[in-house]
């Protein structure tokens, strides 16, 4: 019988959940790493023991750690993010050159095929890859240096490289997203890199439709449809059908299109969910109510899901890297909020439930399906 | 031939640090030739290799700015990284102390 695993980072540790294939009763292992933020887990495809995991403190800086075991043991690796070269300047909040410094690994991807390749997006922003398991990390410069990179500035949040795709179809292609810089894409195995958001408009830049200086908060891509990209940014849930190459608004009928993590259902390339957040003044649920919403039309039309979901006086946030899928049939859906709620459901997010109610507020979800 | 001091340096960790290295208590790390913070930290992290870049940066080698150093009841985080520590943490009767600046509410 499969199960399904959850590994959960937090402001206070990671945690680890489990279940079987019917996903009503888990079990809730952790803290692990007791008191270091733990900004993302994940397994590799490959092998799912093998973790790697982003621990980061503002004191003692970044540590990354490796299981072979699915989380039981670690082992702490490299953690020597040092940017190829003279790293040059990005702008500031302000819009004076800033000088690039490395603060911490906002997300690891690992390789689909390789479980010691692992790909880890950092602040400042840039892409790093790993062969060696961790061990050791090298830049990947045609991104930060693909020329645009001067005009890259940090959102609230810092200026980060949060997400990595990687195409299943195509082993040289993978799209980043980069706040506040937008989507890039690769077609040579990383090498070089190309902006990819011909379509957005974001209204607190001076050129609105500017090749760079979007606040893209998350991009997903379901693998059976690789070229079909859905987006949410800091305004505005996006569709691309063309790998990135344009993008029209499907933000449609939803209350509000400001939110974080985007996910696309596994069984159903159309299905995406987003969690609608009221601004980016407030970064809470419109009306104090907790609503995911579901678009079967790959956008446009949304319908809320709020079975199991506090419905009245829920001020958390759901942050971008903080939702995810199983691959189960029907769909699992899975999310944390910044209150420390994890919640699930085990049909396409027509039920909800709390898995656990209490943990240190949630950075990120990641969802292992195991045979 | 100059032959040079070995001297055996008492270091008291943080929690996280402790937990991270793997160590319970004091560590001792031994030092060649003048003791200053940047030759007791070189030697710390030669001994515990998971502490690199916790207690300084990886790139400029700066101490971390929530970061302190202490002994002998000073606070020498703002010293030079190479001045002397005092000759009782030389000596191995104080210990150097790296801690978490305060935070919390």
């Amino acid at each position: 019988m499969s199960s399904v695993r959850l590994l959960v980072g937090t402001r206070k540790g990671a945690f680890i959940l489990t279940s079987d294939a019917a996903r009503r009763k888990w079990s809730v292992d952790g803290p692990q790493f007791a008191g270091w933020e733990i900004y993302h887990l994940k397994g590799s495809p490959a092998n799912p023991d093998r973790i790697y995991a982003s621990q980061s403190s503002s004191w003692f800086g970044q540590v990354v750690h490796r299981s072979d075991d699915g989380g039981k043991s670690w082992e702490t690796v490299g953690n020597d993010f040092s940017y190829e070269g003279v790293p040059g300047t990005h702008q500031w909040y302000d819009g004076t050159p800033h000088p690039w410094e490395f603060a911490r690994v906002w997300h690891f991807e690992p390789a689909l095929d390789d479980p010691d390749t692992v790909y880890a997006g950092v602040e400042d922003a840039a892409l790093f890859r790993s062969t060696d398991g961790g061990a050791s990390w090298k830049e990947l410069t045609g991104l930060r240096c693909n020329g645009t990179g001067s005009q890259w500035q940090p959102g609230a949040g810092g200026m980060c490289t949060h997400t990595i795709l990687l195409d299943p179809s195509d082993s040289q292609r993978m799209f980043v997203a980069i706040s506040a810089a937008g989507v890039f894409r690769t077609d040579d195995g990383g090498r070089t890199w190309q902006p990819k958001t011909k379509g957005l408009s974001s209204n607190f830049m001076p050129d609105q439709a500017a090749e760079v200086g979007h606040c893209v908060h998350r991009i997903a891509q379901h693998p059976d449809r690789p070229a079909t990209l859905f987006m949410q940014k800091h305004w505005d849930v996006m569709r691309s059908d063309d790998a990135g190459e344009s993008w029209v608004e499907v933000s449609g009928d939803l209350p509000s299109d400001f939110g974080f993590p985007i996910a696309i259902n596994s069984n159903e390339p159309d299905t995406v969910y987003v969690v609608p957040i009221e601004s980016d003044s407030v970064h809470y649920p419109p009306e104090g109510k907790l609503r995911v919403y579901r678009s079967k039309t790959g956008g446009g039309e949304w319908e809320p899901l709020t079975d199991g979901l506090p419905q009245e006086h829920c001020y958390v946030n759901v942050l971008r890297d903080a939702m995810d899928v199983d691959h189960l049939d029907p769909c699992g859906v899975y999310f944390g909020t910044t209150g420390g709620q994890v919640y699930g459901s085990p049909d396409g997010g027509d039920h909800w439930t709390p898995i656990v109610t209490h943990l240190p507020s949630v950075l990120s979800i990641e969802v292992q399906d195991l045979a | 031939m100059n032959v040079r001091d070995v001297r055996s340096v008492r270091v008291v960790l943080p929690a996280h640090l402790r937990t991270l290295a793997g160590v319970h208590g004091e560590v001792a790390v031994q030092v060649e030739g003048d003791v200053t913070p940047r030759a007791v930290l070189d030697a710390l992290e030669s001994l515990y290799p998971t502490l690199c870049g916790t207690i300084r940066d990886r790139v400029t080698a700066q101490r971390r700015p929530f970061v302190r150093y202490f002994a002998c009841e000073q606070d020498l985080s703002h010293d030079s990284p190479d001045a002397l520590l005092p000759g009782a943490v030389a000596a191995g009767r104080e210990p150097f102390i790296v801690l978490g600046a305060i935070a919390g509410g």
